[in-house]
């Protein structure tokens, strides 16, 4: 006998979390533009207030139109559920505020996007929550940053912008071990490449500005439970296994087992730091969701053929792809992201920052912004912008020189890209 | 809050409330490898409503020490236990699933201690097909996408959660998940070995109400009849849209048909 079948993921892209409106049967998703939403009367009012029924109170906790793109988000990674957020950094922020407190300690990859280095290095240690950064690809580097007060290993899938990849399930189950759980931030695979909950990451969040929404239009994050790591039995985290005077005195995780954190940062992440996503955003993204699995293989596409050209020209001194032979994660990339790299990488050019600004402000059809992501090709030049806090030694470990370019790869034309290269690299230096 | 039941450790969510022998008292008894949180709405919403709230673990489940029970009548005899343990008389037993086949025999052989039993998401016999129990019986995950898809209406995947936010697939495999080797398949097996159904259904002398999911594939309304017919003055509430997962499926309708049918006065 033949078990049941899931949707596949195409399916779920398009309609996971949302059913036609029960008011007008619009088949795409509504933009519920609303602060609030009318109470039948007193005690169904206390009700949603207490937990005891489901429903939307203030937009700043829940939405119709921002719940869609939760649940859907929810469905593609295969969590319980998903908060989403005003960005990427609001996504992170939420994980780790949900999580610890002052005193607490996290271990992170040192190949991280610089917004993400700046809260974890600096701004998060002014509220008493230190980072030790570990080269991704070391294991005993990892294992040996876990202290007593470690409450969280964090790393990019991806790493930004050498593309160290994470050894999702080597790293998890380092975490796993010392009783804390893997966040992975999910945004350069998006959940079409890499599916980091099979491979044993506990949450994971996105930076829905980038190749979710896919469009260049609006900004968002959006943060996700797996479900599967057990709060109580890790007895770190008091925020979540003990009565919280916050909320009625609330243990979240007895109230509601598998989906204890989420509870938490929605009840308290949400309604104090109240870094909520506004519905347009969410339609915004869900627009973008809904073609994720058309438009991810083209990235990639354009992007082997892109990488092909820069890894034989002779302006070029490396290039860091992970399909490339030469990169370091070359094999673990074969293992772990089959389907592909992305469309975000870099390069170094022969001589150095100059020749890199030379590039940069040559090419015609790559749109020069602090962006990744894009339906368009973009170029950044890294240690001058998205890395411009990190120290000379910090660069060289994430793998970023004074001449390294990254690009995102878009959806046009891959001849109109290289013939772009091309011309702008052929100019007089 | 934690009991010793027959010298095991035994917990039941109780809504953050001390127990009150004077209060009127509810049991919620969860289905087949799952916990008490899979009452979480609604047994809060009674917690807050003066009742004394018992939102069970079943032996092995949950936060409550093992091993499992394996038959239906062991449980049923686990909850009047329970009360004792709680230092509580009688009590409303609401079980969905295989929990509504142990407040059923609760209240068959405890008549004094359960004085109206909810059964929600029923069936009787509940026969379990041999692929799912043989699933179950390997620890496969293929039993774990049996219960959760045949769990929920079939339009549950492409449609909205009324819980926002929250994936109702996910959330039913991230809690199998959590189970040991051995307490789906020991779940399944009970319900499927019960034929005590009926002639516990001719004891019943208390209020009895079904409330079943309309779209329900795992246990359908039709399979419930028998019991229906077999339970003096029993009452249905049908919900249109849920399947078999009604208190995530329909959470608001399944706590309003409790509500109507466990009215202290009800069950007097």
């Amino acid at each position: 006998m033949a078990g049941p079948k899931y949707p596949g993921f195409d399916t779920l892209a398009l309609h996971a979390g949302q059913s036609p409106d029960a008011a007008t049967g619009a088949r795409a998703v509504p933009i519920y533009q609303t602060t609030s939403y009318v109470f039948r009367d007193a005690e169904h009012a206390a009700s949603l207030f207490n937990m005891e029924r489901a429903g939307h109170v203030y937009s700043r906790i829940s939405n119709p139109t921002v719940a869609v793109l939760e649940e859907r988000m929810a469905a593609l990674e295969g969590g319980v559920g998903a908060i989403a957020t005003a960005s990427g950094q609001a996504a992170l922020h939420l994980a780790i505020a949900t999580l610890m407190d002052a005193g607490a300690h996290i271990v992170a990859s040192l190949a991280l996007y610089g917004g993400s280095h700046n809260l974890l290095g600096y701004t998060l240690k002014r509220f008493g929550i230190e980072t030790t950064f570990v080269a991704p690809g070391d294991p005993e580097a990892w294992r040996g940053a876990i202290r007593p007060q470690t409450r969280l290993l964090f790393g990019e899938t991806l790493g930004n912008p050498g593309l160290d990849v994470l050894d999702v399930p080597e790293v998890s189950s380092i975490a796993h071990a010392a009783g804390v759980p893997l966040l992975v931030d999910a945004t350069f695979t998006t959940p079409y490449l890499m599916q980091p909950f099979a491979l044993g990451a506990d949450l994971l969040y996105h930076s829905a500005t980038k190749f979710l929404g896919g469009h260049g239009t609006a900004i968002g994050g959006v943060l996700v439970d797996s479900g599967r790591f057990d709060w109580e039995a890790s007895g770190r985290f008091p925020q979540l296994t003990a009565p919280y005077e916050g909320f009625h005195g609330m243990d979240f995780e007895e109230e509601s087992g598998t989906r204890a954190f989420l509870l938490r940062a929605r009840r308290e992440g949400l309604r104090d730091f109240g870094a909520c996503m506004a519905p347009m955003t969410a339609f915004q993204i869900l627009q973008g969701i809904e073609t994720l699995h058309l438009r991810m293989p083209r990235h990639v596409e354009n992007t082997r053929q892109v990488v092909e050209f820069l890894s034989q020209h002779p302006q070029v001194e490396r290039v860091m792809y992970p399909e490339l032979a030469s990169h370091p994660d070359h094999a673990l990339a074969k293992r772990l992201l089959p389907k592909g790299c992305g469309a975000v990488f870099s390069f170094d050019l022969k001589g150095g920052r100059e020749a890199g600004r030379r590039l940069i402000e040559s090419l015609r059809v790559f749109s020069h912004l602090a962006n990744v992501g894009d339906a368009k090709s973009l170029v950044i030049h890294p240690a001058s912008t998205t890395h411009y806090r990190m120290s000379d030694a910090d660069l060289a470990k994430a793998r970023i020189g004074p001449g390294t370019v990254r690009l995102s790869i878009g959806l046009e034309d891959p001849q109109d890209l290289i013939e772009d290269l091309e011309r702008s690299l052929r100019l007089p230096r | 809050m934690n009991f010793s039941v027959a010298g095991r450790s035994a917990f039941a969510y109780t809504a953050a409330h001390a127990l009150d022998a004077a209060k009127p008292t509810l049991v919620f008894v969860h289905g087949a490898g799952l916990d008490h949180s899979w009452f979480g709405l609604q047994s809060r919403y009674f917690g807050y409503h003066g009742r004394n709230v018992l939102a069970v673990d079943l032996p092995g489940h949950g936060r409550s020490e093992g091993p499992p029970l394996a038959s239906i009548a062991a449980m049923a005899d686990w909850v009047a236990a329970l009360l004792d343990a709680a230092k509580l008389g009688r009590a409303a037993v609401v079980g969905h699933s295989m929990g509504a086949l142990v407040a059923l025999e609760a209240a068959a052989r405890h008549p004094q201690r359960v004085e109206a039993i909810a059964l929600i998401g029923v069936a009787y016999p509940m026969r379990v097909s041999d692929a799912f129990l043989d699933a179950a019986g390997r620890n496969d995950q293929a039993a774990y996408d049996m219960e959760t898809i045949w769990g929920h209406a079939a339009q549950v995947p492409l449609a909205g959660n009324p819980n926002p936010g929250m994936w109702m697939y996910g959330d039913t495999l991230a809690r199998l998940a959590r189970l040991a080797p051995g307490v789906l398949h020991g779940d399944l097996k009970a319900c499927n070995d019960y034929t005590g159904g009926l002639e516990a259904a001719a004891k019943v002398s208390c209020p009895a109400h079904f409330i079943l999911g309309a779209r329900d594939v795992m246990t359908p309304p039709r399979s419930a009849r028998a019991l229906e017919r077999a339970i003096a003055g029993a009452r249905t509430v049908a919900v249109p849209v849920s399947g078999h997962s009604l208190m995530a499926e329909a959470p608001d309708a399944t706590l309003d048909a409790l509500i109507e049918a466990l009215q202290p006065e009800a069950a007097a």
